[in-house]
């Protein structure tokens, strides 16, 4: 018996994987494997193909090429019911739930044992609730998905998916919607179900995630593995640059602020979505010259409703917003931008550009009027070019063509061209929301530099993010809204991440503001 | 007639007005819980109505012309369904072409087989329609005006369908929020996505749901030729088709509601017909004209107002793609 043990077989094994939309090639024969009773890390930056990668391995797109391995055995996997026969269970990142049902319902929708809602309902629930208890994954299951936090609806997903006998647990990018109490205890749980014997893939573009919960990682570039590592023998630095190809600043570099007189003031400013809902609940804040304010928060907790009414997309409901000492606006944008007040909106697909149009087009939406673009009501297309072939040197968006429709853009290179049109607007006010959502680790350093020179100028910036890496990185005050309300106020130097986690999670400190 | 005979008489003819409406928006409910816009319920009755006729005067059976009625029915359903479900076409598109396509080639069919101007010949014969269902001792009955004119007229003197039709209702609610296919069927209609990613292929539901919808529409097209006409003619279903799809908007897409609103439009429908000629007290004779409008108008502003929101299944008229 001299001869070394065999390598144990991995629980998944992608051999080749390769998959093309038209001209996009996502994933470039992937080969990787993930040993059983491990968490594994699969990370890369938005539009590294992991999504592609695991929606195939999901069995929700089917490979050009290549072949999936579960437990040594080749299995094919072309619709997710074989990828659940085979083990396989996925909580995605868009959770893939029925939010006008109830949790049980959610349950029983792909449980085989459940023939008849009626007779097995109560057979069923004794399952379920035993399931729950035995996970620790408590949901209250005559409660209405649509009404839970999301923290627990992510729990009814992963319920669903052990409850199916998932051996092997795919989580895509599951963080995203939680505070970080919440995340931690998501980490706990990972951690149990690997001492269990099970399997994680998880799948993020987070360092921190990566450094925290997983044993080993596979790192993905321009749809094909770049690195395979030991979580213990990396460093976040080496990881981002895995990520990026190349070394990249993870912190900002900012000298202190000066603040000056205050731009933007909002005073018990209530503000209601389309349904009537209260979404922002009495927030008073100022922000003055100079000084980057920070808006923390888990998304849904009323950023959203309070960019837009300070952006005057959206009427308030009540309480009063003052821009360079002018108070008394009404819901009108055009006002705001004499005024001085610029906005990189949150979903910037949605109200920020025109994809169909081209990238020139863009770079002057709501500016169309200005005497160097059009002159009695035609546009000057020479200039037009001309400030774009401009813009796009000096904000590095690449292709460097101004007429290509901006839909061809990376998501990072139309954020940047975003920043361009309302910097090169010449605020005195910028409102950011979620900036570098969607956008890739180089963009997101360029975007960030140029937040700090608006700053050092004498701007007044409002930031609002639901990352609390980019808020502690940036901002020099910071706020945290739960429920349409602030919470608190820190300054930066006394913010710590524990801190922002306990106001995000609604849970009020003395001191604050 | 006594005002209490009227009434009854009414309301009997309200029942014979709602079941093809109640059957159609049964169809439009499958269809649309699950997901598909049915605007071809117009089209796909309007073709069962003279498959019903036409196999029944061919063949003297009104059973064989309802198995016809269904099979078109059926056969429609699953154009509509190949163009929205396969192909992922646009559902207010394809349902229109369908119900503009069968305006024009049923009576066309109907010219070229029968040579009778675009209809079929008089159902005259026994057995060609479904008459009214012998009630026991029902004519002895309608010797006393209660309770036996109601029980002659109200409860019984219907044909088969209309029962048929009243028995849908529990049945289809049943199905809904009873069993796993119905569980399964609501909600592909407001995520398809999660019911894929459970591991339940979402255009095999659909198409379930959508032939529902063809077998159902079947039933009120052979309803409107062979049991409450005796034929069929040019545009016999007179925009039902949309009426009902009004009655099922405005009973909140559920069986229950949707019956109570099919009642009510018909109930219009036969008051309007009760009420030409007649002189009312103040206004003095309405003009007919304005009759026959009442229940489209009272569609509009019980749609524009009256019901509170109405909210749809989420994914209605949203083609389904497995990628995001």
């Amino acid at each position: 018996m001299n001869a070394a043990p065999p390598a144990p077989v991995p629980a998944l094994e992608l051999r080749g994987i390769d998959k093309r939309f038209g001209p996009v090639h996502a994933n470039r024969a992937v080969s990787f494997a993930v040993r059983a009773g491990t968490v594994h890390g699969l990370i890369g930056e938005n539009g590294a193909g992991k999504s592609t990668l695991m929606n195939i391995v999901y069995g929700l797109q089917p490979p050009d090429a290549g072949a999936i391995f579960v437990h040594g055995r080749e299995v094919r996997l072309r619709h997710p019911h074989e990828a659940l026969a085979a083990g396989i269970g996925m909580v995605h990142q868009h959770f893939m739930l029925v939010d006008t049902f109830t949790v049980l319902e959610n349950l029983l929708l792909g449980d085989p044992d459940a023939q008849h809602v009626a007779t097995g309902r109560a057979a069923a629930r004794e399952k379920w609730a035993r399931l729950a208890g035995e996970q620790g994954l408590e949901v209250p299951l005559d409660a209405v998905v649509g009404e839970l936090p999301v923290g627990v609806q992510q729990r009814v997903e992963i319920l669903k998916a052990l409850g199916r006998k998932a051996e092997i647990l795919i989580l895509d990018e599951p963080t995203a919607v939680l505070t970080p109490a919440e995340a931690t205890q998501l980490f706990h749980l990972l951690a149990r179900l690997r001492a269990q014997g099970k399997t994680v893939l998880l799948v993020t573009h987070k360092l921190r995630e990566i450094m925290a919960v997983t044993d080993r990682g596979t790192v993905m570039r321009q749809g094909a593995v770049v690195a395979e590592l030991d979580t213990a023998r990396t460093s976040p630095p080496e990881l981002a640059e895995k990520m990026v190809g190349r070394s990249v600043l993870l912190r900002v570099e900012k000298g202190p602020s000066r603040p000056g007189k205050v731009l933007l003031e909002a005073a018990q400013l209530a503000v209601a979505d389309d349904r009537g809902v209260p979404r922002v609940k009495g927030v008073s804040f100022q922000v003055r010259a100079g000084e980057i304010v920070g808006i923390a928060g888990v998304a849904g907790n009323g950023q959203s409703a309070l960019l837009e009414a300070l952006a005057g997309i959206r009427a308030p409901t009540a309480g009063t917003i003052r821009i360079a000492g002018q108070a008394d606006l009404g819901a009108d944008p055009a006002q705001r931008r004499r005024l001085g007040l610029s906005h990189v909106p949150e979903d910037r697909l949605r109200i920020g550009v025109v994809t169909a149009f081209a990238a020139e087009d863009n770079l002057i939406l709501g500016q169309q009027e200005r005497p160097e673009f059009s002159r009695r009501g035609l546009l000057d297309r020479r200039a037009l070019t001309e400030n774009c072939r401009r813009a796009m040197a000096e904000y590095d968006l690449r292709p460097p063509d101004p007429r290509l429709r901006l839909g061809a853009f990376s998501g990072g290179n139309q954020q940047k061209l975003v920043l361009a049109r309302e910097i090169e607007a010449g605020p005195r006010v910028l409102l950011v929301g979620q900036p570098t959502r969607g956008v890739d680790i180089g963009a997101i350093e360029f975007i960030h530099r140029r937040l700090v020179a608006l700053r050092d100028a004498g701007k007044a910036v409002l930031l609002v993010s639901v990352e609390l890496d980019e808020i502690l990185g940036l901002a020099d005050r910071i706020l945290v809204m739960a429920g349409g309300e602030i919470m608190g106020e820190l300054p930066r130097a006394e913010a710590t991440e524990e801190k922002l986690g306990l106001l995000m999670a609604g849970v009020r400190t003395e001191g604050g503001a | 007639m006594e005002t209490y005979t009227i009434i009854v008489l009414l309301l009997a003819a309200t029942i014979r007005v709602a079941t093809p409406l109640l059957l159609a928006a049964l169809a439009g409910l499958f269809s649309e819980r699950a997901g598909v816009i049915d605007l071809g319920l117009e089209g796909k009755m309007l073709g069962a109505a003279f498959a019903a006729a036409a196999v029944s005067a061919v063949t003297g059976s009104a059973w064989l012309g309802l198995g016809a009625a269904i099979l078109t029915g059926a056969a429609l359903a699953l154009l509509i369904g190949f163009a929205c479900i396969t192909h992922r076409g646009n559902q207010v598109v394809a349902g229109m072409a369908v119900t503009i396509m069968v305006v024009g080639l049923a009576p066309s069919l109907a010219l070229a087989w029968f040579g009778l101007g675009g209809q079929t010949p008089q159902l005259a014969a026994a057995g060609q329609r479904f008459t009214a269902l012998p009630w026991p001792w029902a004519d002895a009955a309608r010797e006393t005006p209660f309770p036996g004119l109601l029980y002659a007229e109200l409860l019984g003197g219907h044909n088969l369908v209309v029962y048929l039709a009243a028995a849908l209702v529990p049945a289809s609610a049943w199905v809904l929020y009873r069993t796993r296919f119905g569980m399964r069927l609501r909600a592909v209609g407001e995520n398809p996505h999660a019911v894929e990613s459970a591991g339940v292929p979402v255009n095999a539901l659909r198409y379930r749901a959508v032939l529902i919808s063809g077998v159902l529409c079947g039933v009120a097209g052979a309803y409107l030729s062979t049991a409450a006409n005796a034929g069929f003619v040019r545009d016999m279903t007179a925009g039902k088709g949309y009426l009902a799809l009004a009655a099922l908007i405005f009973g909140k897409w559920r069986p229950g509601p949707t019956l109570g609103a099919c009642l009510l439009f018909a109930f219009t429908d036969a008051a309007a017909a009760r009420m030409q000629g007649v002189a009312l007290p103040l206004v003095g004779v309405v003009p007919v004209q304005f009759i026959l409008a009442l229940p489209y108008v009272l569609t509009v502003l019980l749609l524009a107002g009256f019901v509170g929101r109405a909210v749809p299944p989420k994914a209605l008229g949203m083609p389904y793609a497995k990628e995001r």
